[in-house]
């Protein structure tokens, strides 16, 4: 009897891995198409939202041919949270279930723009917080219901202390990573895994031309750990790891100090 | 209307982009591209020329632009379809061999021709026309691309194939990217059943040592020869010719895991010297124990010996290397060949890990295609400016001589006339050249200086 519950667990865990039914929002970003590259050579069922209905073809015909077992795809505006509800139902509907939702959407803006009008600083905290805390909402309640699933949000490093460079998408990533943890510390007894992903600087289409763009994070390492930590479901993930100890470091410089710096 | 102005502004600005030689290096605006819809867009406002580039394998110029704009591909990386059962694999030409690699062996599937790395493009690989250990049976890359996408800077999306548009498909495999950006290709792929290479190393002495075993493994798909030109007298053109086939017996398909090794600095300019070059090369040479070696090996260190370490080119330290790489007839082919070895062994300079190879008769469908029947042989140095330049040139007016012709891929020093005479067809590449695509190389051999 235990016996065979020990290949009822094996089985269901070899089906969690290769036929996971996986959701990602903003899948034409660069992080997200590569982490997608991962699950889709392992047979994952895919469901993929994205703006631009040109780009979204492309990525899905590659991750079919790559080896996921299904993929659906839907173009919406994330900012348009009103229709968040029908899209969600739609992706969890047509993929018949769903493991993991993986949010990748988001927008750098403009900072120096934003520092002078209110309306550029608000809609990239629109997008980068108000339209992920519509959809995670949904998506948490649906998995508490189902006492399982996981969460993956892409946050930033940036979010974790306030630069003048950045602060504007920092604060956006900075709220978005406290709901995360808020989020974590309610549903983590309910079964639901949440995963706050913060990469560093990273060669995607959303860096290129930043200067010291060709030192950034290799797009393809940053998804191995992405995929390493869903896998373990993980709370958080720095990535690449040397981050981790750089920003406990940023974070504590004393803000007298901090405040004259040039970050 | 002046195409390009030239900028002295930017020349002393670290170069963003660099050639596998390291040498010439330019400052230039590298423009990534990641989706097949960002060309011609992007193209619309830049001024001063543009390129499209893949991996900057290639050693010299053909893959820069001096001032200009470069086109990066790599980020195109998308597969558009496979079939599994003919082999056939459509992919954004940005995608890399290796990538292609890491896709199809778990399939079991192979490249159709592989060069001597896995990290260029398939954009690049039409681009230069590349060739393979397989040449003489495969005959070129382009050979095995059924019909690819070339998108013009006005816009024309031109579909090219042996019967669709077959002039831009002609002048477009070996046509340095100047025909326009390549968007997609498809390349037939082969079946393999295991990831192994049943090996042969055998050692020869002279020249027509190796002539003997190229006749003898004519069967042979892959072939290729190191030779050690630092030696003279009774050990000149001694060298090991490796031969191998894909292993017939089935074995697990794995993926290749990623490379470690990175060289991680410039060496200094002394460390290649006749003297170390020439303890390299007999060591080498003596590596392999007796006359034959056989074993059976992974195709990452057949094929990409030298990919295992990232960056090897640092080795050469900052002022880079000078590739030289000739294909000379058969009616020339030993006379030739017997001639610039002793030349390169007489100048003194170091050349490691020369290779020789005998092409066959498999025709290219590329107009501009480098490889013709007869022997190749390509050799590096160091770059001394006082010594490896007249030493090239030498090299290059004997190829001449013989008949043969350099290789635009491997090539940075070739001069205008030079050129001229080994592709007189480059004058119906210029005509299918796009307006706004050029390259640092077809400027030097064309003569066709910026507008000043």
């Amino acid at each position: 009897m235990s016996q065979m519950a020990t290949i009822a667990a094996a089985t269901s865990k070899h089906q969690n891995t290769s036929h996971r039914k996986i959701l990602i929002l903003g899948a034409t970003s660069g992080i997200a198409e590569a982490t997608c590259r991962i699950w889709a050579s392992q047979g994952a069922a895919l469901f993929l939202v994205a703006r631009n209905d040109e780009k979204l073809d492309a990525v899905a015909a590659d991750l079919r041919a790559r080896g996921a077992s299904f993929v659906d795809t839907a173009v919406a505006d994330l900012d348009d949270t009103d229709r968040h509800p029908a899209l969600l139902a739609h992706a969890v509907n047509s993929l018949g279930g769903l493991d993991v939702a993986y949010l990748a959407h988001g927008v750098l803006g403009d900072q120096t723009q934003a520092e002078q009008d209110f309306n550029t600083a608000a809609h990239i905290l629109h997008t980068n917080l108000m339209a992920p805390v519509s959809l995670i909402t949904w998506l948490a309640n649906f998995f508490v219901q189902r006492r399982s699933g996981t969460i993956a949000v892409l946050s930033s490093v940036a979010g974790d202390r306030g630069r003048k460079s950045n602060y504007v998408y920092g604060s956006s990533k900075a709220g978005l990573s406290a709901f995360l943890a808020g989020l974590r510390n309610r549903v983590d007894r309910e079964g639901v895994t949440v995963l706050t992903i913060k990469p560093g600087p990273t060669k995607t289409a959303m860096t290129s031309g930043m200067k010291g763009s060709e030192k950034f994070a290799d797009v393809n390492a940053v998804a191995r750990s992405i995929v390493s930590a869903v896998d373990k479901r993980n709370d958080n993930l720095y990535v690449p790891f040397q981050w981790q100890p750089i920003m406990f470091v940023i974070r504590h410089i004393p803000e007298r100090i901090f405040k004259k710096l040039n970050l | 209307m002046k195409l390009r102005v030239a900028d002295g502004g930017q020349s002393n600005d670290k170069p963003s982009f660099e050639s596998w030689g390291r040498y010439p290096t330019y400052a230039a605006n590298v423009i990534p591209l990641h989706w097949q819809s960002d060309f011609p867009a992007v193209a619309q406002n830049l001024h001063n020329g543009i390129l499209p580039v893949g991996l900057g394998r290639s050693y010299g110029d053909v893959c820069l632009l001096k001032d200009g704009n470069l086109l990066a591909t790599p980020a195109m990386s998308r597969l558009i379809s496979f079939d599994p059962e003919s082999g056939l694999l459509t992919a954004e030409a940005g995608i890399s061999l290796a990538q292609i690699l890491d896709f199809a062996v778990p399939r079991g599937f192979f490249l159709p021709v592989t060069p001597g790395t896995k990290y260029v493009t398939l954009g690049g690989a039409i681009a230069n026309d590349i060739h393979g250990k397989n040449h003489h049976v495969a005959g070129t890359f382009g050979r095995h691309v059924t019909q690819f996408e070339l998108v013009r800077s006005d816009g024309t999306v031109i579909r090219c194939s042996p019967s669709e548009n077959p002039e831009f498909y002609a002048m477009t495999i070996g046509g340095l990217g100047l025909t326009g950006l390549i968007r997609w290709a498809t390349l037939q792929l082969k079946p393999i059943v295991s990831r192994l290479i049943d090996y042969e190393g055998i050692q020869f002495h002279g020249i027509d040592e190796f002539l003997a075993l190229t006749e003898a493994s004519k069967e042979i798909e892959y072939t290729v020869s190191w030779v050690d030109c630092t030696s003279t007298g009774k050990n000149f053109c001694r060298g090991i010719f490796m031969q191998g086939d894909h292993s017939n017996k089935r074995a697990a398909l794995k993926p290749s895991p990623e490379p470690k090794l990175v060289f991680p600095f410039d060496a200094p300019g002394f460390a290649l010297n006749s003297l170390s070059v020439a303890s390299f090369n007999t060591v080498f040479f003596h590596k392999q124990m007796g006359k034959r070696q056989v074993s059976l090996q992974d195709y990452e260190p057949f094929f990409y010996p030298l990919d295992k370490v990232l960056h090897w080119n640092r080795m050469y330290g900052k002022s880079g290397l000078l590739q030289f790489q000739y294909v000379i007839p058969w009616n020339n082919a030993r006379e030739g060949t017997v001639a610039i070895l002793k030349e390169v062994a007489k100048s003194g300079l170091a050349s490691f890990l020369a290779v020789l190879k005998a092409f066959g008769d498999v025709p290219s469908p590329g107009v501009m295609s480098f490889p013709r029947p007869g022997i190749t042989l390509a050799l590096d140095f160091p770059i001394k400016p006082d010594k490896s330049f007249p030493l090239f040139e030498r090299l290059a007016d004997m190829t001449l001589e013989f008949g043969g012709r350099l290789y635009p891929a491997k090539d940075a020093a070739m001069t205008a006339a030079q050129f001229q005479t080994f592709y007189p067809q480059w004058e119906q590449l210029a005509r299918f050249r796009d307006p706004m695509i050029t390259s640092s190389f077809w400027e030097r051999v064309t003569g066709d200086q910026p507008n000043l």
